[in-house]
């Protein structure tokens, strides 16, 4: 309890509101007032009124409708569902990836490593979006059309992991290198223990730290990145819409005057992410101050 | 000093062929050229005759060898989608992209070195702690979300700007530029504001840091001890050493502003290379897609090498450590 005393107020307030947000988003299907994947669940006649606190809102949808006559305020809620499903998931296999690779790296070296570090030295020169906008386009280019949506969040995953494993690489491995040569390693070692056991009982514990911070600092910017390629049209289909998709189809009627649409999922998407910075730069400088200005 | 350079040369050569292979292997595995181009009555026999013709019943490595070769020559395919090559196609919007990443790169130089110094010399003031709070929004805000806000408020609730495209473009010779016409400046103001938004923010906080590091170190005690004027002290030393990384930021913020400006040309319709590569996304347009990619590793790696260089000769120490 003395931790939480030095926590200051702006951290426990984001961190009360990510909290309060992710909960809100894994009961979607309990709190939305329909299902908006389910196209039985609304009708095209209610399609684009606006929320019910403005003049001609129908107090049945409290933040209005979308093209398609969806409940805006369910829409969001199950699209903030996708959007952080998807964004941890990514930060997931990054981290897998990275992790793996940095412990082999930093433990064998040679040429594994440098082979290892010189394609993340590769994929570092080019940014995050970029490259995720390359596999997600390529994917889409290669898989028939009902396959990519159904394939969707896969392929968002892998385009957002490809780039972000290099950092957890990078530090597991720097903290693998410093590790090998402690007592506990060299006794594993004279035992006779296999490598596999010698560096996932073993070291694994003692590097993995840093590596949970960074996923912190990560989760904003894979939902961030989901949501850009989302509406850029190479992420979540309509159909099932993440964030990202409801501002891209309410980007298309901005200019009749239309606002709800992309206003209220640009609104939850700034806020969670917003949220989940300041609790994890926090983390950072709390746990980790050498990764500041790094990520 | 040569030696970095090698150092560079040689990671920069990686990448581009890297970058190539990618590229190659997208033209070469991402769809078959043959069924894309021949009848759909085509015999078996027409068909090899078209393979042998475009040279894909080659070993692969002689493939990606003639590939290079084409690339190095400028020739990088005809455009799926419009029947046009694609360098023409690239040429033709890149002065629309480069102009909006330089607009943007002098907007958040503009502002954000005097925010920083500013938040450096008065940590504790309102305005401080406002635009520090501001940054932090600044940076949980996606780049579209920024560009579809403004366009709401200021091109169509205000109607002050347009929103769309570049307006009246004036043509230097095969390069189209927007800076000279009233209307080209005022397209080109949110799409740049928009864009400078992201490095903006990493300006300030760099030259901030930056500032207050430097203020805190024994030669900016001595000035002072020398009682020498506290404008020179804070802009003729303190700030001139600051600004050291911010050159280096500012060089590799030149990529990803070019990368993020797809995202601000899809938002506003600006007719650059970003749009050009979200279409051909959206067509599946492959040597579209491969053409960019070349370009953009191209870019990065000259970027890079560019950085690297222009450090080691504004920082002496760089040069007696490369020697």
């Amino acid at each position: 309890m003395t931790m939480w005393a030095t926590v200051p107020w702006s951290v426990r307030l984001a961190a009360l509101v990510a909290l309060g947000l992710l909960l809100a988003a894994l009961a979607a299907p309990w709190l939305a007032a329909i299902d908006p994947t389910d196209l039985r669940n609304f009708n095209l006649a209610d399609a684009e009124l606006p929320p019910a606190f403005v003049e001609d809102g129908d107090p049945r949808f409290p933040l209005g409708t979308d093209n398609q006559g969806r409940d805006l305020l369910s829409a969001i809620l199950y699209g903030a569902r996708v959007s952080i499903a998807i964004g941890a998931a990514a930060v997931l296999t990054a981290l897998t990836i990275g992790v793996t690779l940095g412990l082999v790296a930093g433990y064998v070296g040679g040429r594994v490593d440098a082979v290892i570090m010189r394609v993340a030295d590769v994929i570092l020169s080019f940014p995050t979006i970029l490259l995720a906008l390359l596999v997600a386009g390529v994917a889409r280019a290669l898989l028939p059309e009902a396959e990519a949506a159904r394939l969707a969040p896969f392929v968002l995953v892998g385009a957002i992991g490809v780039h972000d494993w290099v950092q957890y690489a990078r530090t597991v491995r720097a903290a693998t290198m410093v590790e090998r040569s402690r007592d506990y390693v060299r006794a594993a070692q004279v035992i006779g223990l296999p490598a596999r056991r010698i560096l996932f009982s073993h070291i694994l514990p003692n590097v993995v730290g840093p590596v949970l911070v960074i996923g912190t600092v990560h989760l904003a910017g894979a939902v961030l990145t989901e949501a850009t390629l989302s509406f850029l049209g190479v992420g979540m289909p309509p159909t099932d819409p993440s964030l990202g998709t409801l501002i891209r189809i309410g980007n298309e009627f901005i200019f009749s005057g239309i606002w709800w649409i992309a206003a209220f999922p640009a609104l939850m998407l700034v806020v969670l992410v917003l949220a989940v910075n300041v609790v994890g730069d926090w983390l950072r400088d709390r746990f980790n101050p050498k990764l500041r200005g790094r990520t | 000093m040569l030696k970095v350079l090698l150092a560079r040369l040689g990671q920069g050569v990686l990448v581009l062929l890297a970058v190539s292979a990618i590229a190659f292997a997208m033209f070469r595995y991402v769809g078959d050229p043959v069924l894309t181009m021949s009848r759909e009555d085509a015999t078996p026999q027409e068909k090899a005759e078209l393979r042998a013709f475009l040279g894909l019943d080659q070993p692969v490595p002689v493939q990606y060898a003639k590939f290079l070769w084409r690339v190095v020559r400028a020739d990088l395919g005809i455009s799926y989608r419009n029947q046009r090559p694609v360098f023409e196609l690239i040429a033709q919007r890149l002065p629309a992209t480069l102009e909006l990443v330089l607009a943007a790169t002098v907007i958040s130089l503009l502002l954000g070195i005097p925010l920083g110094v500013y938040c450096a010399l008065r940590p504790g003031g309102w305005l401080a702690r406002g635009v520090q709070t501001l940054s932090l929004i600044g940076i949980s805000t996606p780049t579209f979300v920024t560009g579809i806000a403004l366009i709401l408020v200021f091109a169509v609730w205000l109607q002050w700007v347009p929103s769309f495209g570049r307006g009246n473009v004036v043509d230097l010779g095969g390069w189209t530029t927007g800076f000279l016409t009233a209307s080209g400046l005022k397209s080109m103001l949110l799409p740049a504001l928009t864009l400078s938004l992201f490095q903006l923010t990493l300006i300030m906080r760099l030259v901030r840091s930056e500032m207050i590091d430097v203020l805190s170190s024994d030669f900016i005690r001595f000035a002072r001890a020398r009682g020498l004027p506290a404008r020179r002290i804070h802009f003729t030393l303190a700030l001139r050493n600051a600004l050291m990384p911010v050159i280096t930021v500012t060089g590799l913020q030149v990529g990803q502003l070019v990368a993020f400006a797809i995202v601000t040309e899809t938002v506003f319709q600006w007719p650059g290379m970003g749009l050009l590569f979200i279409q051909a996304v959206g067509f599946s347009d492959i040597p579209v897609m491969a053409a960019y990619l070349l370009f953009v590793g191209g870019l990065f790696v000259l970027i890079n090498t560019v950085v690297d260089l222009v450090y080691v000769l504004v920082d002496p120490r760089l040069r007696v450590r490369g020697a």
